[in-house]
């Protein structure tokens, strides 16, 4: 993804600020691919993996004034390379007593799981990278897709471990 | 002992030494103002609307350099509080703005006078807060004052429910905050100062352009010391007029739209630019692309979002602009570029900044001349926005630092009589002028009763045209004087400052202004002075929007007073 930054930005665990960094990127035209946010290992630090459009060359910018947010206490920015990038995806699938059996056979490939089963649909958890989750779901809308939830990406470095306390 | 949270925000007011705040109470702080009399070494200025009280915490901030602080109710109090707020964001001027809030259990429920002020202000604040409880106030006062005051001052906004104003709870001032995500880089880089050094003796016509930064971190001797070192011409920002003594032999004017022809020259013929507390806004710049074409750019400032942000940096310095220039200064060595000086001055020559003396129509720029004559340069200067703005910087001398006062990023029409109102309480024992337009006193003209009631002596200087000037000039020069909606009737100043119970004259004639401003300055107190000027007047030079600051619009070249020479 040559165009897609993914920046992780460690935050104070309080109220408003998801709404601090939101309102910084849309009033200084940046857009979001995704965001996803929870805890990280210290309980007063939210961990927010945001995805940006680099290719406008506005990424620095980006950075520097993310920076600039006061509750904003780490930013790194993560290459596709030395990063593990994962995304979590639920799809509802449209499941026959005929068809059930082979959309089980697909997801066993992928080494998905599914999670729900009624009598004429089955949502289908998958983890993965882009690539995977969107094979996956080409895969499965012949058999026609009711619903996606994608949760946008969690990354993280590999190996050299990071903390919270630098900035 | 435990103190009401109205109690202990008055305690950290004291600690903080912002011992004079201006504002409006209301419901949703009357806990607070309740607890005053408690405190009577906290003096609070009653405004007249909340706009005022924002734009008088800055006047008094940017006249004395300390934090000031505005106070209101909630709901229309606090929006009222916004323009001064985001005036202060866009100058990166220290003020904590106070506002009342709901209870805590009536958050949320649209209660009356219930505004999510937090949330508005959120784009135009350094920082801000909601106080959670009482016990949270030490902490959250001494972290807002810290932020609003370091680094890159700002606005910080601290949004105090009802019920925590009567909270009890221990008061104990930190003495320390620990903010791990914010440490702004103070000292520049060693490496790239003295990469600096080296491109300043490199240059063979180099600039500094000096801005508001210089100003904030009172770096006028540093600045000096490395324009006289290294012989560098320096021309300022609008907002860094006065970093550079005016009618030293290296001040090359202030640039932009409306600067001096030779400043916008001399830039635009530089090999190298020293920037220094500048952000290169697009009034600065003109057509960003052809902006200085042929110069390499050394750009210093203490907020690195600035740096690249508008113009590509060939070498940054992350820092404030006294601790950078102070350690520069070490590694400069002598130079002379006498010839690049001759060329400043030739552009000078060809291109003066004039004005025809008029015996008929009243002047505008023969106004404020006569201003700076008759206050001997000696005043602090705050002004309007638009014409009479514009005239004020180019015509009146700056020497000393921190005499001028301005609504730059933001463009404040009626920031003027609050302003000046503010700077004259910081500093009462300067001359404090108010230079304002017809249209923008007319915004906040209700200050006058503040300014009456707190026998604060501002000279206010009304150049009335009957327009607003600025908006009709562009009507004249880019819209084929399609006068739309600029002419503007106004009410008999000298009357209405007369009812409010101040001395005023109106002048219409050059050679009653003399005499006018030494009545004004003879005056103990207050004093207004109606100027009738010539209505059409335009401000040149003009830079046309989207064009090259090498592109100007001149008046027509005439012999008059030029006065913003080199000595």
């Amino acid at each position: 993804m040559p165009s897609k930054q993914i920046l992780v930005v460690l935050v104070n665990n309080k109220p408003g600020v998801l709404n601090r960094v939101a309102s910084l990127f849309r009033r200084r035209g940046f857009n979001i691919e995704s965001i996803a946010v929870g805890l990280s290992e210290q309980p007063d630090i939210s961990r927010m993996t945001i995805v940006v459009d680099g290719s406008t060359g506005k990424l620095e910018q980006v950075r520097k004034q993310l920076d600039k947010l006061i509750d904003v206490i780490k930013i790194l920015d993560l290459g596709a390379d030395n990063a593990v990038v994962r995304e979590l995806a639920l799809i509802k699938v449209k499941a026959t007593a005929e068809t059930r059996g082979s959309i089980i056979q697909i997801v066993d490939i992928f080494r998905a799981g599914i999670v729900d089963v009624s009598s004429d649909s089955l949502i289908v958890e998958v983890t993965g990278d882009k690539d995977k989750v969107d094979s996956l779901y080409n895969l499965l809308r012949p058999f026609g897709i009711k619903e996606v939830a994608r949760t946008g990406y969690l990354a993280m470095n590999r190996g050299n471990l990071i903390s919270a306390q630098e900035k | 002992m435990k103190l009401t949270g109205a109690q202990i925000a008055a305690e950290c007011l004291i600690r903080e030494d912002a011992t004079i705040i201006f504002g409006i109470l209301g419901g949703a702080i009357l806990p607070f103002y309740d607890t005053l009399p408690q405190y009577p070494q906290i003096r609070h200025i009653l405004v007249r609307h909340e706009q005022g009280a924002a734009h008088a915490a800055e006047g008094y901030a940017r006249a004395t350099g300390k934090v000031g602080v505005c106070i209101s109710t909630s709901g229309p109090g606090a929006t009222n509080l916004v323009t001064g707020i985001a005036d202060a964001y866009m100058d990166s001027v220290p003020i904590v703005a106070i506002t009342g809030q709901v209870a805590r259990p009536l958050i949320g429920k649209d209660a009356f006078q219930e505004i999510d002020i937090t949330g508005i202000t959120l784009p135009i604040t350094k920082h801000n807060y909601l106080v959670p409880d009482a016990a949270s106030l030490p902490q959250i006062f001494k972290e807002a004052f810290y932020l609003a005051r370091s680094g890159r001052p700002g606005p910080v906004l601290i949004d105090l429910p009802r019920d925590v104003q009567t909270e009890l709870a221990e008061f104990d001032y930190p003495s320390q905050v620990r903010l791990p995500g914010y440490r702004p880089t103070i000292q520049g880089h060693p490496t790239q100062i003295k990469k600096a050094a080296r491109m300043i003796a490199e240059a063979e016509r180099p600039i500094i352009i000096s801005g508001h930064g210089v100003v904030i971190s009172g770096a006028y001797e540093e600045l000096l010391n490395l324009a006289e070192t290294a012989q560098v011409p320096v021309v300022t920002t609008f907002l860094g007029i006065g970093s550079f003594p005016q009618s030293h032999a290296l001040y090359s004017g202030w640039l932009g739209m409306h600067g001096l022809a030779w400043a916008n020259l001399a830039v635009s013929g530089a090999d190298l630019i020293i920037a220094i507390g500048m952000r290169f806004d697009d009034r600065v710049t003109g057509d960003v692309n052809n902006f200085a074409p042929k110069a390499k750019f050394i750009h210093v400032d203490i907020d690195p979002a600035e740096i690249g942000k508008n113009v590509k940096v060939d070498l940054p310095i992350v820092g404030d602009a006294r601790n950078v220039l102070s350690a520069l200064n070490k590694l400069i060595t002598p130079a002379h570029h006498g010839e690049w000086i001759r060329q400043i001055d030739e552009w000078r020559r060809e291109h003066p900044h004039t004005f025809t003396p008029s015996s008929g129509e009243l002047l505008p720029q023969f106004v404020v001349h006569k201003l700076y004559e008759v206050t001997a340069g000696q005043a602090i200067v705050v002004t309007g926005v638009g014409q009479n703005q514009m005239w004020a910087g180019q015509y009146y001398v700056f020497d000393r630092p921190g005499m001028f006062i301005s609504s730059g990023g933001l463009g404040t029409m009626g920031f003027e009589l609050p302003a000046a109102f503010g700077a004259k309480i910081g500093r009462p024992e300067e001359t404090v002028w108010c230079i304002a337009g017809d249209g923008g006193f007319q915004m906040t003209i209700q200050e006058l009763a503040t300014i009456v009631q707190e026998q604060a002596a501002v000279k206010i200087a009304i150049i009335n045209n009957g327009y607003l000037g600025m908006v009709r000039q562009w009507q004249d020069l880019f819209y084929d004087r399609r006068y739309t909606a600029t002419e503007l009737s106004g009410p008999d100043f000298v009357k209405v400052a007369e009812a409010y119970g101040i001395p005023a004259v109106r002048v219409s004639r050059s050679e009653d202004v003399e005499a006018a401003i030494e009545k004004a300055m003879a005056e103990e107190g207050p004093f207004l002075i109606d100027f009738r000027v010539r209505p059409e007047e335009n401000v040149y030079p003009m830079v046309p929007p989207g064009a090259s600051i090498s592109q100007m619009l001149e008046m027509p070249k005439e012999v008059g007073i030029c006065h913003q020479n080199r000595s």
